[in-house]
């Protein structure tokens, strides 16, 4: 067990099993993403209220899961990286606060488009839409702060506990500003809670979310195996690694 | 200057009888507080900087959006809260800031006393030197901006609170920030999300006390607030100085 | 073009297309996802790229030296 936890910490052991692993994770996510949207935008029915405009659902949705659930994933490797002092935390963290931040305005920018033919106007002060705007924050927080320290370990440790506060203020920011739409809900703009979707309509969606789970932990991975290249670089088995690779390295900086 | 940072009566008196390791713990948070204190005193200019902030700001706002009196009275409560939350977060920056320049961060963080307890000592004096004025001096800016009668009593009962959650929340940027050169704008950044819930159940309760009905959930839920940044924000801020500097 | 799919939603490709008077945002919204999310996954490839290719050039000029270091 605990060879195993040593094992898993190592940077060279997770570069090379993950590299195992990414092709088939690639094309598992490719072939959700393709089925998932095809299925989505060509299959399902359309939307009695709201036509067409609806079938934005299937990149909003998951993608607003995932941007809730990657800042646990952050904030979860940053509390590793803190405890146990696991380099491996630490990148996964780092890797991971870009990633959300480009998810959670993909999710405001999804919903905006999406708001425009249902609601009649881009931009609503829904206490879901708040909410997101408020984790966009929290995402670029950590972002910023990571690149403003030059030493690495204390990005990290002031990084981890940036994430760590976030974590435990997120559940008292969203029951406010629940509480707070609810005080100001406008006469005019009625936002239906989920209605039960038809299942044609919802098989998509089911598809569309693991496709983004799938993609979500791809990025991720690649997003850690690169910072893992970067900080290792003066390490042997990178040096090896670039050596090895070097056909291929050609081939991209001739595209280049 | 740099007389009054090493010896504040208080903390010679104190040297005097034991070594730190001795003392109760109250005895670290009772120093830090007088010292803190005192340097603020010494410094008047920069304890009315906040204050000032709060009042010229304010006064900004009948100039940008015209002088009726139903407009601005409608305006009011928000405005005040929002002007009370940007004079404690610019006064937050400085919270850690000369003591990190002169090493005496570095002291508190080696010393036996416990170190959340001296930084609540900190937190504790900031806000006296900021939150408290800018509560105070609320109610003026309050008839200034027409707020209706009902709503001063509350006002002031939640900026009380509020300013107080913000100090605390304030704290946890600034230590994150201290060691960094540009840590203003990014303190904000941080810390900005964390102010939400206060600005919401704080202007709220207001806003209910003027439309004649009662604050008591608004205050009640802005008191949670305050508690729960009473009990994390210690903790969390000793943490991030001890990352941010020894790192 | 009269392409007939089992369970195809649409008509014809070209009310596909047109998303009953929606296109701009359904394709709006799609296409924007896309972008975001080819370049989440080219970003981390072309880093990798550049720090091997760096890599690379450094071993080339003291190959000798890292050769020691390595053993």
């Amino acid at each position: 067990m605990w060879r195993w936890f040593h094992r898993l910490g190592s940077p060279r052991w997770f570069y090379q099993t993950s590299g195992r692993w990414l092709p088939w994770l690639a094309v598992l996510t490719l072939a959700l993403l393709v089925i998932g949207t095809l299925w989505g935008l060509a299959f399902a029915p359309e939307d009695a209220r709201q036509g067409n405009s609806f079938r934005i659902i299937y990149i909003h949705v998951p993608v607003s899961f995932l941007a809730l659930a990657g800042y646990y994933v952050m904030a979860v490797a940053g509390a590793v990286n803190l405890i146990w002092r696991i380099k491996l935390a630490d990148m996964v963290m780092t890797a991971a606060a870009p990633l959300g931040a480009a998810l959670t305005f993909l999710a405001l920018f999804t919903g905006a488009i999406w708001g425009k033919p249902t609601w009649g106007t881009y931009w609503v002060w829904d206490a879901r839409i708040t909410s997101m705007l408020v984790l966009l924050f929290l995402y670029l927080g950590v972002v910023v702060l990571r690149n403003s320290f030059s030493g690495r370990d204390t990005a990290g440790k002031a990084c981890a506990i940036l994430a760590l506060v976030g974590t435990v203020n997120i559940p008292i920011i969203y029951k406010s500003v629940d509480w707070w739409f609810t005080l100001h809900q406008p006469a005019t703009i009625k936002l239906s809670g989920a209605p039960s979707m038809h299942p044609d309509m919802f098989k998509p969606l089911l598809v569309m979310i693991l496709a983004y789970y799938c993609f979500y932990a791809l990025v991720l991975i690649l997003n850690t195996r690169t910072e893992i290249l970067h900080r290792e670089r003066r390490t042997a088995w990178v040096n090896d690694l670039a050596v090895s690779e070097l056909a291929v390295t050609e081939l991209t900086s001739n595209e280049q | 200057m740099t007389e009054a940072l090493r010896t504040p009566a208080s903390q010679q008196a104190v040297q005097e009888r034991l070594p730190p390791e001795l003392l109760p713990p109250g005895e670290g948070f009772v120093g830090i507080l007088k010292r803190d204190l005192l340097l603020a005193f010494r410094h008047r200019g920069e304890l009315a900087n906040p204050l000032i902030f709060f009042i010229m700001v304010t006064a900004l706002i009948p100039i940008a959006v015209g002088p009726q009196k139903a407009l601005l009275s409608q305006l009011a409560p928000g405005m005040i809260w929002v002007m009370a939350l940007l004079g404690t977060l610019l006064s937050s920056d400085s919270l850690f800031q000369s003591d990190y320049a002169d090493g005496t961060l570095e002291q508190l963080i080696i010393s036996p006393q416990p170190l959340w307890l001296l930084v609540l000592a900190k937190i504790s004096a900031h806000w006296l030197v900021t939150g408290l004025p800018i509560t105070l001096a609320a109610p003026i800016l309050g008839l200034m901006l027409a707020l209706p009668e009902a709503g001063y009593a509350t006002l002031v009962l939640g900026l009380a609170m509020g300013t107080a959650t913000f100090s605390l929340f304030g704290a946890i940027g600034a230590a994150l920030t201290v060691a960094l050169r540009k840590g203003g704008v990014l303190l904000s950044l941080i810390v900005m999300p964390l102010y939400f819930p206060v600005l919401i159940f704080g202007s709220a309760a207001v806003q209910r006390v003027v439309d004649g009905g009662s604050a008591g959930a608004p205050l009640a839920l802005l008191g949670a607030v305050f508690a729960f940044a009473l009990l994390l924000s210690p903790f969390a801020t000793a943490a991030s100085l001890r990352a941010g500097i020894n790192g | 073009m009269n392409i007939q799919f089992d369970g195809f939603y649409f008509e014809s490709l070209a009310e596909f297309f047109a998303m009953g008077g929606h296109a701009t945002y359904v394709w709006g919204a799609y296409g924007v996802a896309l972008v975001v999310m080819v370049w989440l996954v080219v970003r981390p490839l072309l880093r990798r790229a550049s720090i091997l290719n760096e890599l690379r050039q450094n071993l080339k000029k003291r190959q000798h030296s890292l050769y020691e270091e390595s053993r």
